[in-house]
């Protein structure tokens, strides 16, 4: 088929990749130069971040928890936070950088960032109170659960299992309901429709 | 008997006319047939007056006795409405084809209203020349038509700890199935000139969330299509107008909308969506990562909770739509007895792989209570599973990737409800 040779498009400019290839990586490629301490970020977290966040990470409402939930993932109810689930620090730069604050995403600077990722640290009790972030730091951070991922691995686990000759008939003696969602009762009621649907059974 | 007129209508009031007369309409069935039907007996409105004339709706919306055919949200699913979910009426649809206007929104900073005219596609990273495309640019490459199910990672996931939303919109519609127009990924990767160690690529969007994910080379100049268009016009705002990028058969989440640049490295990039969301918690609290194939599931959406049985006994069409991420859907099965006996469906429409299947059942139905469910095969020899089993192994936690087969109790009725069984 065709190979890439059509001449379409121009080349971009330093200035222009420079201006969006902003993301970071856990081998701290793309960290831009900076630093901020804990002591920086706590004033910046609470101006920018506390309304949704919570003033210790703790969460508003449904919005993310960011810190907590240490040893927590194989409980039933799981809190999943950068200090108990994330693997990298990284992404937490990279994220909060690139889209945060929510409504306000790419306001702050990279110091700012980098004062705001030291402050998630200390709320995960990760770093002290005397910490301070930057290029040249951020790789000496150690993720406490940066080892528990793994590549899918359906392919082994699950689709042999799940491959092969089926039950067609007579497959079990008896059939039980076991769980109900109209005793949970969470579903959006559907006024128009339902008056709609009694119109037409009668 | 002579015909009866009913109220006269204007030409311009037809819609409010219209709505007005549903109700009479919904009541001419087969017990007034005897009498002899008015629907039939007495000359309607639209028998009479003028229809609206072609210069009326330029771009036309379906019939307002379909207004039910809409988007639903569930406002307690998440913090609020811009970083959320809405489900498309799969219940109300037939066909493979999703109608643009119902394709269900997964939005992390809302749907970006994007002038096409200052919309740019920038590849960078590890390639020959980093290159900067207009939207005319892109329309002068090669382009390839296809038909995608595009399935959000999460759909069902509020199903993993036993039936919770009553109906299948609810439980199944995080997907559509469209057409996409669009340039293979690998033409435009191809014009940079990707380096030897380019491994992985990394899509972003232009929104405010700045969607990131890291896509592997092979799969990136195997099957993907930069998109711009959609069952033939333009990507809707909210599905990624100007472009978007499509990935068959992979979850949801990596069909970056609003795509403004491809960078091209050699280890992935461990973005907030591929670490802290879509990875995929255990019971033992290790992580699957990476889970990007969606596996082979079917849903039956007619009847389901809301599209009941409303015509009693006798005949009765049962109908669903299956889908795989590793190919195409060969054969479903159905039961109505909770799965003691099952039966062949009848699979109906074109089979394309990594796209929506259709499929109906037709029965006798006398009238006693249903227990439904489909179950899809796909073309590698995957048999969908039930939740029991996907739970044994990865428990209840893992929030994505629920193809588990569903169960529709119906009653006496003809009321149907999300149910789980032994």
């Amino acid at each position: 088929g065709d190979t890439g040779n059509f001449g379409l498009g121009r080349p971009a400019t330093e200035e222009e990749i420079a201006a969006w290839d902003i993301d970071v990586r856990p081998d701290g490629a793309g960290l831009p130069e900076g630093s901020g301490s804990v002591m920086d970020g706590e004033p910046l977290y609470t101006d920018n971040c506390a309304v949704c966040h919570g003033d210790f990470g703790e969460a508003v409402g449904r919005w993310p928890v960011l810190a907590g939930g240490k040893g927590s993932l194989k409980n039933d109810r799981p809190v999943k936070t950068i200090g108990s689930y994330w693997p990298y620090l990284s992404t937490v730069f990279d994220y909060v950088n690139r889209a945060m604050p929510f409504g306000n995403a790419q306001s702050l600077t990279n110091d700012e960032v980098y004062a705001i990722t030291a402050y998630l640290l200390y709320l995960n009790d990760l770093v002290d109170d005397e910490f301070t972030l930057s290029k040249e730091t951020f790789l000496d951070v150690k993720m406490p659960n940066a080892e528990a991922f793994y590549p899918d691995d359906r392919a082994e686990v699950e689709l042999p299992k799940f491959s092969g000759e089926v039950c067609m008939t007579d497959c079990k003696p008896e059939v039980e309901i076991t769980a109900r969602a109209a005793i949970v009762d969470v579903t959006p009621e559907d006024t128009a429709t339902r008056k709609a649907r009694e119109a037409e059974a009668t | 008997m002579s015909r009866e007129r009913s109220a006269p209508a204007t030409r311009r009031g037809f819609l409010k006319a219209g709505l007005a007369a549903g109700g009479a309409v919904a009541t001419g069935g087969a017990a007034r047939a005897a009498a002899g039907d008015p629907a039939i007996t007495e000359i309607q409105p639209w028998m009479q007056e003028l229809g609206p004339g072609v210069d009326e709706f330029p771009y036309g919306m379906p019939s307002p006795y379909e207004s039910h055919v809409r988007r639903r949200n569930v406002e307690w699913l998440t913090a609020d409405p811009v970083s959320s979910i809405n489900f498309t009426p799969i219940h109300e649809l037939d066909g493979i084809i999703t109608p643009n206007g119902v394709c269900f929104e997964r939005h992390h900073a809302g749907a970006a209203q994007v002038d096409p005219a200052k919309h740019r596609l920038m590849i960078n990273g590890l390639v020959d020349k980093p290159l900067v495309f207009t939207m005319k640019d892109l329309m002068r490459f090669p382009r390839e038509n296809h038909v995608y199910f595009c399935e959000c990672a999460a759909n069902s996931g509020m199903e993993w700890r036993g039936a919770q939303l009553n109906g299948a919109q609810f439980t199944h519609g995080m997907i559509h199935n469209v057409m996409y127009t669009g340039i293979p990924l690998r033409l435009l990767l191809e014009e940079a000139g990707v380096k030897t160690n380019g491994k992985w690529v990394m899509p972003e969007g232009a929104d405010a969330s700045g969607m990131t994910r890291s896509v592997p080379m092979e799969k990136a100049m195997d099957d993907c299509l930069v998109a711009f268009k959609m069952n033939g016009e333009a990507l809707r705002v909210e599905q990624g107008y100007p472009l978007r990028l499509v990935v068959p058969g992979w979850e949801g989440n990596m069909w970056v909308k609003w795509l403004r640049r491809l960078e091209v490295g050699d280890e992935p990039w461990h973005h907030r969506e591929e670490t802290s969301k879509y990875t995929d918690l255990m019971a033992d609290g290790k992580a699957r990562r990476f889970t990007w194939e969606m596996d082979a599931k079917s849903v039956i959406t007619n009847p389901s909770p809301q599209a009941p049985l409303t015509h009693g006994k006798g005949r009765t069409v049962l109908t669903g739509i299956a889908w795989s991420g590793r190919g195409t859907i060969p054969r479903v099965d159905v039961t109505i007895d909770g799965g003691k006996n099952w039966h062949e469906a009848r699979m109906s429409g074109p089979s394309l792989s990594k796209s929506m299947h259709r499929f109906y059942f037709e029965f006798e139905w006398d009238g006693t209570p249903l227990l439904l469910q489909s179950r899809a095969h796909d073309s590698t020899g995957y048999v969908q599973p039930t939740k029991d089993e996907l739970r044994k192994i990865r428990g209840e936690n893992s929030i994505y990737h629920n193809n588990g087969i569903q169960t529709w109790y119906i009653n006496e009725k003809g009321e149907a409800e999300n149910v789980e069984i032994s």
